[in-house]
């Protein structure tokens, strides 16, 4: 009790010094849509991490000759997509000028009727999903997409790990997920792949894990949630899967490597950073991460990046060049600049193409070492 | 007595009127960007939840038929108006994975001849549609469970909400139900605005209050004609009922059916209202907490649904959720007032009303009622 | 094609008896109060949730049967507050307060794990793989129906041959009449719902070692296709209610498979998409067993009363 006491108490000061010292600096909102909560909390709190410590980096921006405060106000998407247009609304009432998020396709693509009606844009930032931007003007993400994962996760199961016969499993009516087995299948050949969609609050992986043996199957594809991914690998351990497991870009986080580590379980995935790219940057933000017990929390206890926290971090840096390049807090200026933004992040350049989508071409895969839970850097892939 | 009732029956006609121009004008001058905007969000959401819960209403409160199955009806009715109103050049991109089977858009279809005239006509039609769709179901579901007793039925109901959220879920209906992936990009509020000359009308909320508004006056005129005293009948006491001459099963199945009926459109106006529509959504949770927003309002009563209802909305998604964000009534405790608070305490008051306010804001009253009671107290004094 | 069936099997009989453990509670409510104790499933839930964190600030042996006193507790004080008071009130209001009981239990574990999913802590031994008829499985799968079977043998002993075991077979025969008799209603009210969630709270511990992960949801389900069981095999009979569980177990674990299966077999090329029906199908057995024989498997038959 007088722990929180104290903890509100210093709140409150701090609270009140930062309103004194910045009285006379304007305040610019961004908004961060993301899932605190739900099957993609934990992964959304990891992007989140990125955003804050960016925030932290670079509390001010210049816009139009006015020194502004960035403030990041935030709303729970909760991981579900009906809950996703409210949050969307929240944040639009509350006046951001452009919106950042969220992690999890189907979030985003629920939500962006809501962005396009109150015309705010909005900054996927690790939402795959060729839907999220596909004919909405507003919506704008800095990752690479689903077709293009798929594509390069298919051609490595069949040329690295010489996988013949696929095995892919999806959350039912989670887009991220189904989404990218759909291409990973287009690009592996229909016959070949082996398809089958758990429903919503599954926790018996088991049989699954006995379909892909008993059928045959010499690489396992389930791109779903942390959440399932971590009981996957437990029973994948136990029953002696005997393949190697695939997945996307969710897949990067300690929660993965925290769950393999000890394990003979072999996994790969395709992300979007490789710790140790920057080295400047990778010191910074764990020690960040290290000084601040909540960040250490949201970030599953250590102080192993996820790619998704490193494209929060420039996504936010995407964000400031946006406002910078309106001249105006105004959502409507910011809507209008977006498309030609440029920006030279720490995960390589960011540039929009026609309908909004970021011009990347590669991904690195890693694969994870269970004797000491870390990732280790296989091949950056490309396509074509 | 007689004349009173007219009067009364003017008077609500009046309000109910002057509530609807007043939703047009704010529908007029709050934009989606203004801090106040929760409100309409509260009146569009609210208005959708009121008339799930007057339709339960009809069947728990009213016929007794404890029935657990409304999320099942709505997510037919909310899929029925979804895939009827998706306009051909965005059929492709939502059904992004299958071949759409359906290529029928009711409002695009009726506006090619007929104009925006032809889009709302559409509109209606496919909510209408989404209602029939729901109550052909429940004619179909209620053949076997109407004639289980309670928590059997209950049960049951459940099963078949469960039942029919896996078959929408079904990879080979994709081509219709477009798999377990949402459906978008069909006719929702966001879209109702109106070019009148050189002014832009917005109906965002309009719409679906006014559809609201109108299915409740019709469950009124029911609950109060002789079906609805039947069902009263059926709920006091089923061998009594049967011993006077009502028809247990045909009554039983008029409720079941009509109430589905009105879940349907609840389920088109939420799709709307939502802007997408997914079977994922319409879980048991969603049947639990309509059915704690009657009981709120006090079972057996319309108003009371209505109330409780918009009380609900509210309070979950405005009212309380400083309680989520760190600081309510001006005390700041991040400590305590993190995410979920809010509806632990909301929780908390429902289990309140649940065992110390049985009957619930409303009892058995309705707001007319209130009024009368009132007249007569007066009439009293005199 | 054993082979192939096999591992659907066991899997089936393990999450069968974990779903019988939940089942008992809810037939003996049931059978006494005649109410569906909605909140059951969630009990089952804090139960693992309570391990969780229990098991990061004490040792195991602590831990374990702490949780099982903590859990047993809860049991017993929900009756007292939330049904205890409804007893002359109509079934429905009951039936809502347990709905009720069920929204403020999820709420409340959603806001102390944030919505994050928690992983149960590994129990030694019984997490361990082994290797069984030629297959590799985890040691709790094996263990499962054996000790599901004991505990029940012990119920059915303790039912039939003690005192407060007769008292809770004369309350459930005829509620006032026992009354009438000097039974204390109150206490074999709250015996039945300390043994209930005593076996959930057991039945807790095998299902969330085999199955990992504890969100606040994640007592919805398995609780519900307890219940189901519990009605399938005859709704306030406990060997009714541990037969329909293993059913409903090996049913649900063979749906899941059913593609896989029949396409080894060669019936089919193609999948199918049987898994997507893995929990409805749960329900469509309900409702066949509630038209045709609504007293299930083992049920007594009863008559309405005016």
């Amino acid at each position: 009790m007088k722990k929180i006491l104290a903890l509100a108490l210093v709140f409150c000061l701090v609270a009140a010094f930062a309103a004194v010292a910045y009285a006379d600096n304007p305040v610019v909102k961004i908004g961060v849509f993301e899932p605190q909560s739900g099957d993609n909390g934990a992964g959304g709190k990891q992007e989140v991490l990125g955003m804050q410590y960016a925030n932290k980096m670079t509390p001010t921006v210049e816009i139009d000759g006015v020194t502004y405060d960035v403030q990041l106000v935030f709303a729970d998407n909760a991981s579900s997509n009906d809950k996703a247009p409210t949050a969307a609304q929240d944040l639009i009432s509350n006046g951001v000028s452009l919106v950042l998020g969220s992690y999890g396709s189907g979030v985003s693509i629920a939500a962006s009727d809501t962005f396009l009606n109150a015309g705010v844009p909005a900054i996927g930032v690790t939402c795959t999903n060729p839907q999220v931007t596909a004919g909405c003007d507003v919506y704008f993400r800095i990752c690479f997409l689903d077709p293009f994962q798929g594509t390069v996760l298919a051609n490595f199961a069949k040329s690295e790990l010489g996988a013949s016969k696929a095995y892919c499993l999806a959350k039912l009516g989670d887009d991220y997920s189904g989404g990218l087995c759909n291409y990973f299948i287009d690009a592996f050949g229909k016959d070949n792949c082996v398809y089958e969609q758990f429903p919503e609050g599954t926790s018996d992986f088991s049989t699954y894990i006995t379909n892909a043996q008993n059928q045959g199957c010499d690489v396992f594809f389930s791109p779903v949630s942390t959440e399932a991914a971590a009981q996957i690998i437990a029973k994948a351990d136990t029953q002696a899967l005997g393949m190697p497991i695939l997945a996307g870009d969710t897949w990067d986080s300690n929660v993965i490597l925290n769950a393999a580590k000890g394990t003979d379980v072999r996994i790969c995935v395709t992300t979007f950073y490789q710790e140790g790219a920057n080295a400047e940057f990778d010191a910074g933000i764990k020690e960040w991460i290290n000084s601040d017990a909540t960040a250490l929390a949201n970030n599953g206890g250590n102080d192993e990046l996820a790619a998704v926290t490193v494209m929060g971090y420039d996504a936010y840096y995407v964000a400031l060049e946006a406002l910078k390049a309106a001249g105006s807090v105004d959502p409507e200026a910011v809507l209008e600049v977006l498309p030609g933004v440029t920006y030279e992040g720490v995960t390589g350049n960011i540039a929009f193409d026609d309908i909004g989508d970021a011009l990347r071409d590669s991904a690195f895969v890693k694969e994870c070492n269970t004797e000491t839970g870390v990732w280790d850097f296989v091949t950056v892939a490309t396509v074509g | 007595m007689k004349q009173n009732e007219k009067k009364v029956s003017w008077i609500s006609f009046l309000l109910v009127l002057a509530f609807l121009g007043l939703v047009f004008w704010l529908d007029q001058i709050i934009k989606p960007t203004n801090k106040m905007y929760m409100l309409m969000t509260v009146l569009q959401k609210g208005s959708v939840y009121a008339l799930a819960a007057v339709s339960m209403n009809l069947l728990n409160g009213y016929t007794g038929l404890f029935s657990l199955g409304h999320a099942g009806f709505m997510l037919i009715g909310a899929y029925t108006y979804a895939i009827f109103t998706i306009p051909s050049s965005a059929r492709d991109t939502v059904y992004q994975y299958f071949d759409a089977a359906i290529r029928i858009s009711f409002p695009e279809l009726l506006s090619n001849s007929m104009g925006s005239a032809g889009t709302v006509l559409g509109v209606a039609i496919a909510v209408i549609f989404a209602g029939l769709a729901a109550a052909f179901f429940g004619y179909l579901i209620g053949l076997p469970v109407l004639r289980l007793k309670s928590d059997y039925l209950a049960i049951a109901t459940l099963g078949f909400a469960e039942i029919i959220r896996a078959v929408f879920q079904w990879q080979k209906l994709g081509p219709i139900t477009n798999g377990s992936n949402l459906l978008k990009n069909f006719m929702r509020t966001s879209l109702f605005k109106l070019k009148v000359g050189d002014t832009k009308l917005v109906f965002s909320t309009f719409v679906p209050v006014l559809i609201a508004t109108l299915s409740i006056i019709v469950i009124v005129k029911l609950v109060n004609s002789t079906y609805g005293r039947a069902f009263k009948a059926i709920r006091d006491d089923e061998v009594a009922a049967e011993a006077m001459g009502i028809n247990l099963a045909k009554h039983k199945m008029i409720s079941f059916t009509v109430s589905s009926f009105f879940a349907g459109v609840s389920g088109a106006m939420m799709a709307m209202v939502l802007s997408i529509a997914q079977a994922s959504n319409f879980k048991a949770a969603m049947t639990y907490e309509i059915l704690l927003m009657v009981v709120l309002g006090g079972i057996g009563s319309t108003s009371g649904s209505v109330i409780g209802s918009f009380l609900f909305v509210a309070a979950s998604e405005w009212w309380l959720r400083g309680l989520d964000s760190g600081k309510f009534l001006g005390i700041e405790a991040p400590g305590i007032f993190r995410n979920g608070f809010r509806l632990v305490v909301f929780s908390v008051i429902i289990m309140i009303v649940v065992l110390f306010f049985r009957k619930g804001i409303m009892g058995e009253r309705e707001i007319s009622d209130l009024f009368r009671e009132k007249k007569k107290a007066k009439g009293a004094a005199r | 094609m054993g082979k192939t069936i096999l591992p659907y099997i066991i899997s089936g009989i393990s999450v069968g008896g974990q779903y019988a453990l939940i089942a008992i509670g809810y037939t003996m409510v049931y059978g006494i109060l005649r109410l569906i104790n909605f909140a059951h499933g969630d009990v089952f839930m804090v139960a693992g949730l309570m391990m969780v964190y229990m098991a990061a600030a004490m040792p195991l042996y602590i831990a374990i049967p702490l949780m099982i006193v903590l859990t047993v507790l809860l049991g017993f004080l929900i009756e007292r507050v939330a049904y205890r008071p409804l007893r002359t009130a109509p079934r429905m209001s009951v039936m809502i307060s347990a709905i009720g009981v069920s929204y403020l239990i999820q709420n409340l574990a959603l806001y102390i794990t944030g919505g994050l999913n928690k992983n149960y802590p590994s129990i030694p031994w019984i997490s361990d793989r082994v290797h069984v008829l030629g297959l590799e499985t985890s040691r709790v799968t094996i263990i499962t129906p054996f000790l599901t079977l004991l505990l029940v043998v012990l119920l059915v002993l303790l039912i039939n041959h003690t005192k407060i075991g007769m008292a809770m077979r004369a309350v459930s025969l005829n509620f006032e009449t026992s009354q009438l008799m000097g039974i204390r209603i109150n206490n074999v009210i709250s015996a039945t719902f300390i043994i209930g969630t005593f076996l959930a709270a057991v039945g807790s511990m095998l299902f969330f070692t085999n199955y990992p992960g504890v969100v606040p949801t994640s007592g919805a389900m398995p609780g519900l296709k307890a219940f189901v069981a519990a009605v399938f095999g005859g709704i306030g009979s406990i060997p009714g209610a541990v037969i329909g569980a293993f059913i409903i177990g090996v049913a649900e674990s063979l749906i899941k498979g059913l593609d896989t299966i029949l396409i080894v077999n060669g019936t089919i090329t193609e999948q199918i998409g049987f898994a997507t029906f893995s929990d409805a199908f749960t329900f469509v057995l309900l409702i066949i067993v509630l038209v045709f024989k609504p007293t299930g498997l083992f049920g007594e038959k009863t008559t309405d009363k005016v």
